[in-house]
């Protein structure tokens, strides 16, 4: 058995079995636990790399750079600056006297080669350390090179992933109201926190049209510094993964007065409550009803083959452990559409709120975890017996190994899971996976197979004594 | 031993035209570090710094191995980074050690536990003293600090820290010890069964060849088993030689010299046997530890190679190739590409190794005109380089795609990473066999190229 480290059993809840429902969350992983976390440079990257004609160099030693190169699935329409890795590579002598000169130089080159509409600066960890003073040499190079030049102060041991977000919020936000020339329509949004990962902007971006919303920019997805730039002139933010991306649309409420709805369009109900939320906000009554004939006929679109994978999939059991916890919702959501129970539900980044929305929606005996690891999740897989999980490259083979069918529903996805036609390619991403054959061979599922055939004997046999 | 090839053809020299690195042909020190320990039995990395480093660099492993891989990070906050990471590194090494009741913790440093002048040594020593009469796990040390060579610096220093740390003397066996450096996981496996048909002990270090190429389990393993033992790696003081493989290492500080220093452990550094010529010089290597002749199966695998050389070689005789990834296996490479008539026009390592070009050169024959050897190279250099002086095939991990989807050219995988096809992990570059693959791989993939772009549609070529 798997021990549990007395500092995360606070971080671990089963549905119903506690008299209080009280999650500690948003705090540091334990030192030593395997955590499937990054850190705040991972936060600020992961948000600002879909900005597409920007230029996004990492200042310090090279690694930070080398693992992000072209590491998300998010698409671009058009330049395709940000699948490129720049990178100072500080070597000892600039970490003993100082980097701000081959900043300064790896800037200026960059940017006369790139001609890009902004750069972002990434302070990796030991910047702060050995003294270099990004924001002046940033300053110094906007001034020459005429475009803005943003530090991100993303150094990876000051938090969590979530201040990287944060970090990257502010980064955004230095270039929100500088275009207000711009004239967008009355009915119009910013979508907020979705990364066009295998083009799913586009799919969400296609609907806000047929709805007659425009959409003002899209934060990263898809992202251009100029749309960025005019953002302030929409009337709503409508922010998905609101993890890394309600704190932008909370300054921008408190700056420009644009409020904010949180949504998601991962699954058929969340898609169209997104869709629902956007089109009450602007109490227009053609609006409206483009957004039900639209729901309506999606919905019809790809209901008969939705049916068709729940009857292949009622009655499985899955694993949920994702780095946002909105994902987690929609997910559990979803599932059950396809009659999938939830057994095991966590996320990397949720706070309470999330936790307890997250309790209220799971089926009682579900397993609730924050921040967990390997070892845990492994176990809880074991004991709930699940037939799926769903996460990232780095649970994949945690689920493999165990005879476990798997989706990947993460940051390097090729395949687009949002908006209804998402739902589709999610339905058969999961019974591709579940329903494989593959599975005949693996030994731990067939060990499990084995044991509830033993345990459904000995219940039938009980029952039949009784 | 060292390869007596003819003189130094001419090579041209080009400094890097960018100060900053775009598109990197390198990895960071831990991560090498990471993959020695995971090659010992039991053993669980720990990434001392923050928690991205562990993190990103389980993701990228498990991007080519797609294998579990538990790596610990003793997860520095801001007080850590001011007050020092002591009091982080117990509590991660306690918890590893409930956890995971490993037979050792291998902890290998990052750039911002060197910044801060962490003295690792210092605390590991503190906790040792701690645990007197209490059975704790090895600790291994490697300091490795980001700023400070590449990934294949970290994998050499940690199989160093490794030997210093375990390594005891004791009456001499015949036991061969083996630093394969960066192979792939069928690369390890079939260089023991080289050594295992010569009827030698051996002790590979490190040997992921299961723990990272495993199979389907019954029941999830804290820790992927296999890796070499504890135990095989304090008797490494007592082998008859040590082997060690990359031309780089010669007349370094390494886990072979240590050896040999402390304990008088023949040393021997050779070449990654890819190719005929580095091959057969690890085969004599291996027969002069051994005492024996070459077995029949080696005899025939070369003979059999050598047929293949010569069914193959119009189609690639006089093509232009670039090669990229770790120096060592750069140099075999186009040690290789240079006996089949294939000229490794840009021979490139992402490593500042001032070497490489000389390394490179001495395996070359004579001859060759405008060949590229380039250290301290990223993929814009080669990008650049590759559109200026053609090239007609990419051979490297598959970070190449990037110029091959520019250059619209072939690319054979090999190296590491290989994250954009299954099965990297098993593909076998070492060894009349191994390169027996490359070559047919090398020699199908022009062919392929041939076929798909001509109009005709030949069926047979």
């Amino acid at each position: 058995m798997i021990e549990i480290l007395d500092a995360r059993k606070d971080q671990i809840f089963e549905k119903g079995a506690q008299d209080t429902f009280e999650m500690t969350c948003e705090k540091v992983s334990v030192a030593g636990s395997v955590s499937q976390r990054a850190c705040v440079f991972c936060g600020s990257r992961v948000v600002l790399y879909p900005i597409a004609d920007a230029l996004h160099l990492i200042h310090g030693p090279v690694g930070c750079a080398a693992y992000t190169w072209d590491i998300r699935g998010s698409l671009s329409s058009g330049p395709e600056l940000h699948r490129l890795s720049f990178s100072t590579d500080l070597r000892e002598n600039e970490v003993i006297y100082g980097g701000e000169k081959k900043l300064y130089a790896a800037l200026t080159e960059l940017i006369e080669t790139y001609k890009p509409k902004a750069a972002f600066v990434y302070a990796t960890c030991i910047i702060g350390l050995i003294g270099d003073d990004i924001q002046a040499v940033c300053k110094k190079v906007a001034a020459e090179q005429g475009i803005d030049v943003i530090p991100v102060h993303s150094e990876g041991f000051r938090g969590t992933k979530k201040d990287g977000y944060k970090a990257a919020c502010e980064a955004l936000y230095r270039l929100i109201g500088q275009d207000d020339k711009a004239v967008v329509s009355q009915h119009s949004i910013n979508i907020l926190g979705d990364f066009n990962l295998a083009g799913e902007t586009w799919i969400i971006k296609e609907y806000y049209k047929r709805m007659g919303v425009e959409v003002v920019s899209c934060m990263t997805g898809d992202g251009r510094i100029d749309e960025i730039r005019r953002a302030h002139k929409a009337s709503m933010n409508v922010v998905q993964c609101s993890g890394s991306m309600t704190y932008l649309a909370q300054m921008m409420q408190e700056t420009f007065g644009i409020p904010f709805e949180r949504v998601s369009y991962f699954g058929i109900e969340d898609t169209a409550e997104a869709l629902y939320t956007v089109a009450r906000h602007f109490h227009d009554a053609t609006i409206l009803q483009n957004t039900e004939e639209l729901v309506r006929e999606e919905v019809n679109r790809i209901y008969p083959e939705v049916e068709k994978y729940r009857q292949e999939l009622t009655g499985r059991k899955a694993a949920i452990y994702v780095g946002g916890s909105f994902k987690a919702f929609s997910l559990v959501k979803a599932l059950r559409h396809l009659g999938i129970a939830t057994a095991i539900v966590g996320s990397q980044t949720g706070n309470k709120e999330d936790y307890e929305y997250l309790e209220e929606i799971c089926d009682p005996g579900t397993i609730i975890v924050d921040d967990t690891n390997p070892l845990e999740l492994s176990r809880f897989m074991a004991e709930k017996n699940v037939d799926l999980l769903i996460g990232g490259v780095k649970e994949r083979p945690i689920a493999y190994k165990m005879g476990v069918a798997f989706c990947d529903h993460n940051h390097e996805r090729k395949e687009a899971l949002a908006g209804f036609a998402g739902m589709i390619n999610f339905c058969r991403e999961v019974y591709a996976s579940v329903t494989s054959p593959v599975w005949q061979f693996s030994p731990a599922k067939n060990l499990r197979t084995r044991k509830e055939g033993t345990e459904d004997a000995s219940e039938f046999c009980q029952a039949a004594h009784s | 031993m060292q390869a007596n090839f003819v003189k130094l053809p001419t090579v041209k020299k080009t400094g890097p035209a960018f100060v900053s690195t775009r598109n990197a042909c390198k990895l960071c020190a831990p991560l090498g570090a990471s993959l020695v320990f995971r090659g010992i039995e039991g053993c669980v990395p720990l990434i001392h710094g923050s928690q991205g480093c562990a993190t990103y660099i389980r993701r990228y492993v498990i991007s080519h191995f797609k294998e579990p891989i538990d790596i610990a990070s003793s997860n520095f906050s801001e007080a850590t980074a001011i007050f020092g990471g002591a009091a982080n590194l117990k509590i991660a090494l306690d918890n590893l050690i409930r956890q995971y009741k490993p037979s050792a913790v291998g902890i290998a440093s990052t750039c911002l536990s060197e910044t801060i002048g962490d003295d690792v040594q210092g605390y590991l020593e503190e906790y040792r003293k701690v645990h007197v009469g209490v059975d704790i796990p090895a600790l291994i040390y490697a300091s490795t600090p980001s700023y400070r060579g590449t990934h294949m610096d970290g994998y050499h220093e940690a199989v160093k820290a490794t030997v210093v740390a375990l390594a005891c003397g004791g009456p001499r066996s015949n036991s061969l010890n083996i630093v394969p450096g960066f192979l792939s996981a069928a690369d390890l496996r079939h260089l023991q069964e080289i050594i295992a048909d010569f009827q030698l002990p051996c002790t590979m270090l490190p040997d992921y060849s299961e723990t990272l190429d495993g199979e389907s389990w019954s029941d999830y393993q804290k820790l992927s088993p296999g890796g070499t033992p504890v135990s095989a790696i304090r008797a490494m003081g007592r082998a008859a030689a040590t082997i060690e493989l990359g031309r780089s290492l010669a007349g370094e500080e390494t886990a072979a010299s240590c050896l040999t220093e402390a304990f008088g452990v023949k040393r021997v550094t050779l070449g990654i046997p890819i190719g005929i010529r580095e091959t057969d010089l690890f085969f004599s290597a291996v027969q002069e530890i051994a005492g024996c002749e070459l077995p029949q199966k080696y005899a025939k695998q070369r003979g059999r190679l050598v047929d293949a050389y010569i069914d193959g070689h119009k189609t690639i005789s006089g093509k232009r190739a670039v090669i990229y990834g770790e120096a060592d296996f750069v140099a075999s490479m186009a040690s290789f590409l240079d006996e089949i008539g294939i000229v490794p026009s840009l021979c490139a390592t992402g490593a500042p190794t001032k070497k490489f070009q000389e390394i490179v050169s001495s395996l070359l024959s004579a001859g060759h005109k405008d060949i590229i050897i380039r250290e301290d190279a990223d993929f814009e250099d080669m990008l650049d380089i590759c559109s200026k002086i053609g090239v007609d095939i990419i051979i490297g991990n598959s970070k190449g795609y990037y110029l091959a989807k520019n250059l619209n050219l072939p690319l054979v995988r090999a190296g590491f990473p290989v994250h954009d096809r299954i099965g990297g992990q098993r593909i076998l570059h070492v060894g009349y066999e191994g390169t027996q693959q490359l070559f047919d791989r090398i020699v199908n993939a022009l062919i392929e190229y041939k076929q798909i772009n001509s109009p005709v549609g030949y069926s047979y070529i």
